[in-house]
């Protein structure tokens, strides 16, 4: 028995061949042109010890399509708790790129966000940080992460100088201090940055010692004995979340009363529960970080958007927040749209390039350096004033002077 | 008299002393409550000798049944333990006659896998009840402390150990002189004897597991006085318990309250001298040095 030959191609073969290995090769490319909208996966810790951050965060990302499509941008956001564990961040940021996230927004927490890092420099896969200072987010060359943030430096850099005129403008004279800070990612960059450049800031107090602590602690009393026997005027922190009520918890049962408190930069003194849970307490704290501008036509849009999707929550308290939140998905977008592609290495090189003037935080122009840092963010100096976060310093912003000394726990009402 | 830098130098050392004191009794304090937590932990396994592995999954159930009477009802936890002690007992003595018993004298690795389940169990349904987030139960007393000369105590604490040490106290009188408590001590000294002279051993084990996990939803309303609730904290309570009956010695009463004054004690002292975020540590580094040391634990009966 012969073997069956195999057919010769002919050249209508060829051309049927050529034309489907056309059509193969040219999908992409209509894909790329009927994308009318970004899928954008935001990763946040909205459950476990970072959670009062990441649900705020979370109540800015569930606005924001919303107001980008009153600008003119279309997206299509999946959202993710990362549960304030960086090996659940990365897990589910691979998990929403196989789903097919075309962009990653996040994730509040430093350490969640180097994790997804390095999966989005793997895939190819834009990652805009929406708050998360630690340095090495842009120090470590990855090409497809952007951070629109300021690193621990910028922040304590920024924190110490407000601090600087504060004194000024409240005339005290503080001769001490301790510097007290949560031990994970975020909080032991913040202390590095704190010993370069605490030395040189000229500030007029001397830093006794510096405290670290474990945020997930069940109470902070050792750490307020502590404090107390060292007896500073000032009291510079570096709180996450809950550990901010925890600590005035203690220090208010050990009579410990400071001077002031004052943050260089970090949250958890501005967030709903700390005030819910310390009522009169909660007041005048000082944390230096930046926060919106609420004279742009944007910040007033989110704000108008922000208040019937959120009745229970205040957009004053949450504006940080909600606000870089915002801010990221406002870049993904825009980058998007110059882009016209959702093709990773074009919507990165698009994104790299962001120049956006009209956005909700304080400061220039959204720019990004070669690292892919927005150098431009200042701080200003934010005081809880009958549980609100107020502005008391830069002057050209403020809405009301500053306090200092803080007065005593009893006499609160 | 005394010259000007002299009184701010004794005045100044005066103060650290008092801070000392101040650290060591809030660490009494608080290891009288994981005292009375791994005391379940400690009569359980001189007993049954079943090594609970779900313990501290059990103490954070205490705590949700605290905080969500506190919640619901503003009932105060240091009321509302007694009820949640009593409901312990009735689930710990249905648990070992159900499930337990028939484990018993079964390898340790199956009962160990048997209870990691039942914590697991545990753990996954108070994640899906409450979510995982912590949650304080904010008691009215809860910034109130007390000043005793130079020292200053927080009032919870204070309440806390108070009730840990009534429960405690309660218990040693119930196994020294009640007819029940005789028997259980039988059980745990001479298995064989108790079962010839024809007591009920698997009652007494199931009662004994009862008592084991009263002991535990005590202490779990007493801990959310101190710290809020969170599903994760079973497994570092159950460490945290371990620690403390290997400390004080497995099986013993007094070694359990003992361990938890230490361990609380060792761990307050080295967050004030070395690092609050070390703190930990010292626990380990005691458990360490015991076993080296004196494995059966302080007041550890020789095997």
């Amino acid at each position: 028995m012969r073997a069956k030959l195999p057919i010769p191609p002919n050249r209508r073969h060829v051309l049927i061949g050529s034309a489907a290995a056309a059509a193969c090769l040219a999908a992409p490319a209509i894909v790329r042109a009927q994308a009318k909208s970004l899928k954008i996966a935001v990763l946040l810790p909205r459950s476990g010890y970072l959670a009062p951050s990441g649900q705020s965060c979370h109540r800015g990302a569930l606005i924001a399509p919303k107001v980008l499509a009153e600008f003119g941008h279309a997206v299509d956001l999946v959202h993710v708790d990362i549960e304030s564990n960086p090996d659940v961040a990365r897990t589910q940021c691979e998990r929403v790129i196989n789903d097919g996230a075309q962009c990653v927004v996040g994730a509040f927490d430093s350490a969640s966000t180097l994790a997804m890092a390095q999966v989005c420099e793997q895939r190819k896969v834009p990652l805009v940080v929406n708050i998360g200072a630690a340095p090495q987010l842009t120090e470590q060359g990855y090409k497809y992460l952007v951070r629109n943030f300021p690193t621990g430096g910028q922040l304590v850099t920024n924190g110490l100088k407000l601090i600087n005129d504060l004194l000024a403008a409240t005339k005290v004279e503080p001769k001490t201090a301790v510097f007290l800070h949560a031990n994970d990612t975020f909080g032991t960059a913040q202390r590095q940055a704190m010993d370069r450049i605490f030395p040189t800031a000229g500030l007029p107090f001397r830093l006794l010692d510096s405290i670290a602590y474990d945020p997930k602690a069940q109470d902070l009393s050792v750490e307020v004995t502590k404090l107390r026997a060292l007896n500073p005027d000032l009291v510079l922190v570096v709180t996450r979340a809950a550990d901010a009520i925890k600590l005035v918890r203690d220090m208010v049962r050990q009579h410990f009363e400071p001077m002031g408190i004052v943050s260089p930069g970090s949250p958890g003194l501005y967030d709903e529960e700390f005030y819910q849970a310390l009522g009169p307490l909660a007041d005048y704290p000082i944390y230096n970080i930046p926060w919106a501008n609420p004279k742009t036509h944007m910040t007033q849009a989110l704000e108008a958007a922000f208040k019937p999707a959120n009745p229970n929550f205040r957009f004053a308290v949450e504006s940080f927040n909600v606000g870089f939140t915002f801010e990221a998905l406002l870049i993904a977008a825009d980058g998007f749209k110059r882009a016209g592609t959702t093709d990773g290495p074009e919507l990165m090189e698009a994104i790299r390039a962001t120049d956006i003037a009209e956005h909700v935080m304080i400061g220039s122009a959204i720019k990004f350096d070669a690292k892919g840092q927005n150098v431009g963010i200042p701080s200003a100096a934010v005081q809880n004033r009958n549980r609100t976060p107020t502005v008391v310093l830069p002057a050209s912003i403020a809405t009301t002077a500053p306090v200092l000394p803080m007065p005593g726990w009893q006499k609160r009402t | 008299m005394l010259h000007p830098g002299h009184e701010e130098s004794a005045r100044r050392t005066s103060m650290i002393w008092s801070i000392y004191v101040n650290v060591v009794v809030q660490g009494v304090l608080t290891g009288l409550v994981y005292g009375l937590m791994a005391l379940g932990l400690s009569v359980i396994f001189g007993v049954v000798r079943v090594v609970n592995f779900a313990h501290g999954e059990f103490a954070v159930v205490g705590m949700y049944a605290a905080f969500l009477l506190f919640r619901s009802l503003g009932l105060d936890p240091l009321v509302t333990m007694l009820p949640i002690a009593a409901a312990f007992f009735a689930i710990g003595f249905a648990l070992q006659a159900s499930l337990i018993n028939s484990f018993v004298g079964r390898a340790e690795h199956e009962q160990f896998i048997l209870l990691v389940g039942v914590g697991i169990v545990i753990a996954n349904v108070l994640l899906m009840t409450f979510g995982p987030d912590a949650r304080p139960a904010n008691l009215p007393y809860g910034f109130d402390s007390y000043l005793i000369g130079p020292l200053i105590v927080d009032k919870v604490r204070v309440y806390s150990a108070i009730a840990a040490v009534a429960i405690a106290a309660a218990l040693f009188a119930f196994f020294r002189w009640t007819a029940t408590g005789t028997a259980i001590r039988a059980c745990a000294d001479n298995l064989a004897g108790a079962a010839v002279v024809g007591l009920n051993v698997k009652r007494l084990y199931a009662i004994t597991f009862g008592i084991g996990l009263a002991c535990v939803g005590a202490a779990g309303a007493l801990m959310v006085t101190i710290a809020d609730a969170a599903p994760s904290l079973g497994p570092a309570y159950t460490l945290l318990a371990f620690i403390i009956v290997i400390v004080g010695g497995l099986g013993s009463m007094a070694g359990a309250l003992i361990g938890g004054i230490l361990i609380g004690v060792s761990e307050a002292l080295a967050g004030f001298i070395i690092e609050p975020s070390m703190k930990s540590m010292f626990s380990f580094a005691l458990l360490i040095a015991v076993l080296v040391l004196r494995p059966r634990g302080l007041m550890g009966r020789r095997a």
